[in-house]
């Protein structure tokens, strides 16, 4: 048991680790291919080796520690921001169980868990504290501002967040991330049965993620860098890479939640043998996850950012209310309806 | 702003819209290091000093361009020559750091020695790299025909 969670661990740090800095570059090439520029080719075949580039680069300049800052605190502040990014995923379950021999394998680090949905609530919040903590612990008043605002901000979108998962578990009627699938491949994805509580989700994770047009935490124009400007090698990376870690983490519970996770719909895989079936169900819970960090970048380079007193506008006055309004339709449509 | 705007998200959706359309549309940056940009005439590249044909500088080392230089750029050492200008640079040196391109010892040289050339592309490594002497500001009146060009129709139309 143990040595399987171990190389499950293993294998998803890896995964997540390289795919943190490939999407560095998807972004890059997005972003070019969105302003009819052509983007990073020049390191490797096609630039593809531009993450080990910059990876270098990261971990071989220096590292500066401001006179002000907090001593270990300034260490901390990016642990808990990239630990809390990548630990939320433990639970998701990437694949169906697959039975080899006799022997259940799940495809998630820790599977089973009853209470899968409020796990992911409580870690999201404690991403909060890393930002706070980074904008304090720097010693400097433009980054505890930074930090400040950004708590602000993220605690706003938290609850909407939370109110547009109260209709999943509403009508799945359980917490456990593997029932939710089970009860979406049986009526239909939650997308379709909750649209507004998947729009308001999107909304919020955009938000929670730092992402455009929510990205105040390192609004530059006004901020100079935020929470992060007095960080610089390894330490402002881990920030950077925990940034694109949550998009990971929030694609994945949101194809899960809403997406339906692994299921593939109009094709009946029952009669494949198992490992092709967990092959193609990990295959399709990839696609999917892609898709969403595809949007992720798309709006990013798309859409202006937020003013401060509108992204609280749009927090505190819309989206709660819709949250609410949510759920008293998910209500009615669970009662008549299903 | 109508409704329709207010709503907001069939705004944002056209925005989105707006964007995905470039992700198929021909790139038109120019890829540079392999596709060079070709300077016009007018363009004030890194000063040069011209070469007459038979491998001689023009300048006659009298120090202008040096007084006149903002930043403090150019250094000029003079000496005698048994030639018909009588005077030459020993040594002529700018410093690449210091030059702003103002292009002001092209103006002020009374013998059209010193001019702005095509040259864009500059980098060092080190100090010593940037301090452009003799061996490095020498350009053959040849290459230089464009702006020697440029310039006398700027004179000459004044």
């Amino acid at each position: 048991m143990i040595v399987e969670a171990l190389i499950k661990i293993v294998a998803l740090l890896l995964i997540v680790l390289t795919s943190v800095a490939y999407l560095v570059l998807l972004e890059r090439w997005i972003c070019a291919w969105l302003q009819d520029r052509i983007g990073p080719n020049r390191v490797g075949p096609l630039g593809l080796l531009q993450p080990l580039a910059d990876v270098l680069k990261l971990l071989l300049k220096e590292d500066i520690e401001p006179t002000a800052a907090q001593g270990w605190y300034h260490w901390l502040a990016p642990v808990i921001s990239i630990t809390v990014a990548i630990s939320a995923l433990a639970i998701v379950p990437f694949g169906a169980s697959l039975v080899l021999g006799g022997h259940t394998v799940n495809i998630a680090v820790a599977s089973g868990v009853n209470i899968g949905v409020l796990y992911i609530i409580a870690l999201t919040s404690v991403g909060v504290y890393g930002i706070t903590l980074a904008g304090w612990s720097s010693g400097s008043k433009y980054s505890l501002l930074g930090g400040l605002r950004s708590s602000a901000q993220m605690i706003s979108y938290e609850l909407t967040l939370g109110l547009g998962l109260v209709s999943v578990v509403m009508l799945s009627g359980s917490l456990d991330m593997t029932n939710i699938i089970h009860s979406q491949i049986a009526g239909g994805w939650n997308i379709l049965r909750a649209p507004l509580g998947f729009l308001l989700f999107i909304t919020s994770s955009f938000a929670e993620t730092n992402r455009q047009p929510f990205d105040l935490p390192e609004a530059e124009p006004e901020l100079v860098g935020g929470y992060h400007t007095e960080y610089s090698s390894m330490k402002w990376a881990l920030f950077f890479l925990s940034e694109y870690a949550n998009m990971i983490t929030a694609s994945a519970v949101m194809t899960v939640l809403f997406l339906g996770g692994w299921h593939v719909p109009f094709f009946d895989l029952s009669s494949m043998n198992p490992i092709a079936q967990a092959a193609i169900g990990v295959g399709a819970m990839a696609v999917k996850m892609f898709a969403i960090i595809f949007f992720f970048m798309w709006v990013r380079w798309s859409i202006p950012r937020f003013r401060y007193d509108q992204l609280m506008d749009l927090g505190w006055k819309v989206l709660l209310p819709l949250g609410i309004l949510n759920i008293v339709l998910t209500a009615l449509e669970k009662t008549y309806l299903l | 702003m109508s409704l329709w705007e207010r709503i907001y998200l069939p705004e944002i959706a056209r925005g989105l819209f707006t964007s995905i359309k470039h992700l198929f549309r021909p790139k038109f940056v120019r890829q540079y290091p392999e596709e060079k940009w070709d300077a016009p005439a007018s363009f004030r590249g890194r000063p040069v000093l011209v070469q007459e044909d038979n491998g001689v500088e023009r300048c006659v080392a009298c120090g202008l361009c040096s007084r006149v230089c903002p930043p403090l750029a150019i250094e000029v050492q003079a000496s005698e020559t048994e030639l018909l200008k009588e005077r030459y640079p020993v040594r002529f040196e700018i410093n690449m750091l210091r030059c702003i391109f103002c292009g002001f010892c092209e103006e002020v040289c009374p013998e059209e020695a010193i001019v702005m050339s095509q040259d864009y592309e500059l980098t060092f490594r080190k100090y010593s790299d940037a301090l452009y002497g003799k061996d490095k500001l020498l350009t053959p009146k040849a290459k230089l025909k464009d702006r020697l060009e440029f310039l006398r129709q700027m004179r000459t139309s004044k």
